[in-house]
This record gives C-alpha cells, sequence and structure tokens, in this order.
C-alpha cells in the first residue's frame, strides 16, 4: 500500500509542475468511432435517465444524473493513447497508461465533490430562481468547487515534495 | 420524438464535456471533466419545461447521492487500478458495482 502511494505521489508530485493548458492537438488523437462512441454512450445515459425518472419517480430517477457516463471512455482512451505513446518510444510494457488513467480518476473523485455542490445549488435554487439561471449557477459551483479542491490538493502535494516526503523522480521516458 | 431530442442532447453534452477533458493538460485537471454534469444539463432543462421546477429539485436531491456514489466509484476505480492492477476499461466497469450499491442503497435507506 506505502508503495502504490509512493507511485501516485511521484506522478502528482511531476504533474503539480505542469500549468493547466489546452492542446488542441490532443483532439486528434481521438478517432471519430472514440467520439461516437462517447456520443452513443451519453445519449443512451441521458435516455435512461428520463425513462427511469417517469417511470419511477424523480427519486430514484435523479440518482442517475450523477452516473459515470463520462469517465468510463475517458479513462480507457486516457490508458490507450499512453500506451500507444510508450510503444511508438519502443517500450513495450508499461504501467504508464495505467497510472495515466488513475489520475484520471483522481481527477473525477475531485470533480464529483464539485457535482454534489451543483445538485445541492440546483435542488435548492430551481424552485425559487428561474430555471436557466438556477442551473448556470449550478455549473459555476461545480466548477469553482472542483478547481479549489484541485488546487488545494496540487498546494498540498508541492508542499509535501518540498518537505522532502516525495521519493525522487524516475528519469524522464 | 422527446426521446430523441434527450438522445441527440445528453450525447452532444456528454462528448462536449469528454472533448474539453481531452484537450485540458494535466491528466488530474482533465479528470474534474470526468465528473462534469454532464447528463445533468442535458436532462433538467428539457424537464423543467416538461415536468416543472420542482419535479427538477427533486431530482437534483436525489443527484447528491449519486455525486456521493460517484466519489466512491472514483476512488474504488484508482484502487482497482493501482492496487490490483486491473486495466481501465475493466476498472470503470468494476466500479460500476460500487455507484450501484451506494447510489441504490441510500436510496433504499433515505429516500424510499
Amino acid at each position: 500500500m506505502d508503495d502504490l502511494r509512493d507511485r501516485l505521489l511521484v506522478r502528482v508530485v511531476a504533474i503539480t509542475r505542469m500549468r493547466v493548458h489546452f492542446e488542441i492537438s490532443a483532439l486528434r488523437a481521438t478517432k471519430w468511432y472514440e467520439y461516437a462512441l462517447r456520443f452513443l454512450f451519453g445519449g443512451t445515459i441521458t435516455v435512461v435517465t428520463g425513462v427511469l425518472a417517469s417511470h419511477y419517480g424523480p427519486v430514484f430517477g435523479g440518482l442517475f444524473l450523477a452516473f459515470p457516463a463520462i469517465f468510463p471512455a475517458s479513462a480507457t482512451l486516457v490508458e490507450k493513447h499512453e500506451r500507444e505513446k510508450k510503444q511508438r518510444a519502443g517500450i513495450v510494457k508499461t504501467i504508464r497508461g495505467r497510472e495515466a488513467a488513475a489520475l484520471d480518476a483522481r481527477g473525477a473523485a475531485i470533480g464529483s465533490v464539485g457535482l454534489i455542490g451543483f445538485a445541492f445549488t440546483a435542488w435548492r435554487l430551481v424552485p425559487i430562481w428561474n430555471g436557466a439561471l438556477a442551473l448556470s449557477a449550478a455549473l459555476v459551483v461545480w466548477m469553482t468547487l472542483s478547481i479549489l479542491i484541485w488546487l488545494l490538493r496540487r498546494h498540498a502535494f508541492v508542499r509535501k515534495g518540498r518537505a522532502g516526503a516525495a521519493p525522487q523522480l524516475p528519469p524522464k521516458g | 420524438m422527446q426521446l430523441l431530442i434527450r438522445f441527440i442532447v445528453g450525447g452532444a453534452v456528454v462528448s462536449l464535456f469528454a472533448a474539453f477533458g481531452d484537450a485540458v493538460k494535466p491528466k488530474s485537471f482533465a479528470g474534474l471533466f470526468s465528473a462534469a454534469p454532464s447528463v445533468a444539463m442535458a436532462t433538467l432543462g428539457l424537464t423543467i419545461m416538461t415536468e416543472g421546477k420542482l419535479f427538477v429539485a427533486t431530482e437534483s436531491r436525489s443527484m447528491v447521492l449519486g455525486g456521493i456514489a460517484l466519489f466512491l466509484y472514483a476512488m474504488a476505480a484508482i484502487h482497482l487500478m493501482m492496487k490490483y492492477q486491473v486495466d481501465a476499461a475493466r476498472a470503470a466497469i468494476l466500479a460500476l458495482t460500487a455507484w450501484m450499491i451506494c447510489a441504490i442503497g441510500s436510496w433504499y435507506v433515505l429516500l424510499r
């Protein structure tokens, strides 16, 4: 378990050195059928949620508004792309893909706290505000809460790394 | 017809958030978009128009429990990938058990 924590810590410390930025070229790495699969999955989950809510009521149907609709496809793609990148560099056996997917999951865990904020805000504001405005406010809460927690964790990891708690980073590649 | 609209809007919103997550770096930050309220954004607007605000407020209250289940889902996926060395696709599917147990269990205990 300590080894597991150390390995993730090394990756997180490495990542905390990166600035948040867009890489438009990353969009080209995703193939058309991967986009189609996500569309299909997202559409299906949305329809299923609606059907469940109309058949079993909003109390049960509402649970599925937080169904992991994006994570399964994105984690699989992250792992696949990372593995392919390593294979192109001549590294056949690598755990880098799985580690990258685990980092994606770590982000999803933080985002889910933001999602709870989204749901709470929508629950309290939708009955008393204009619908579009209440949902926009809920979206802002999700974004703000998620980014704040992500920044706080990054700050904590940087401090931990500086204090020498993090093991040495492995050589590049 | 309404189901078709839901399907198209849902597919588009989920794809949009997912593409955003693809383009953002570093990966832990991009992961935030894996828990984006994509299904909720696609569904709730349409539901306000068809079922009314109280219906949506009730759905959102249940979504709080779904969100807690999503947190446990992500933690379970991390554990499966890093401790048990399960690949991402299998971990994402296996962890759905954690989501189901937590979401449906909390509905059964607290909201039913």
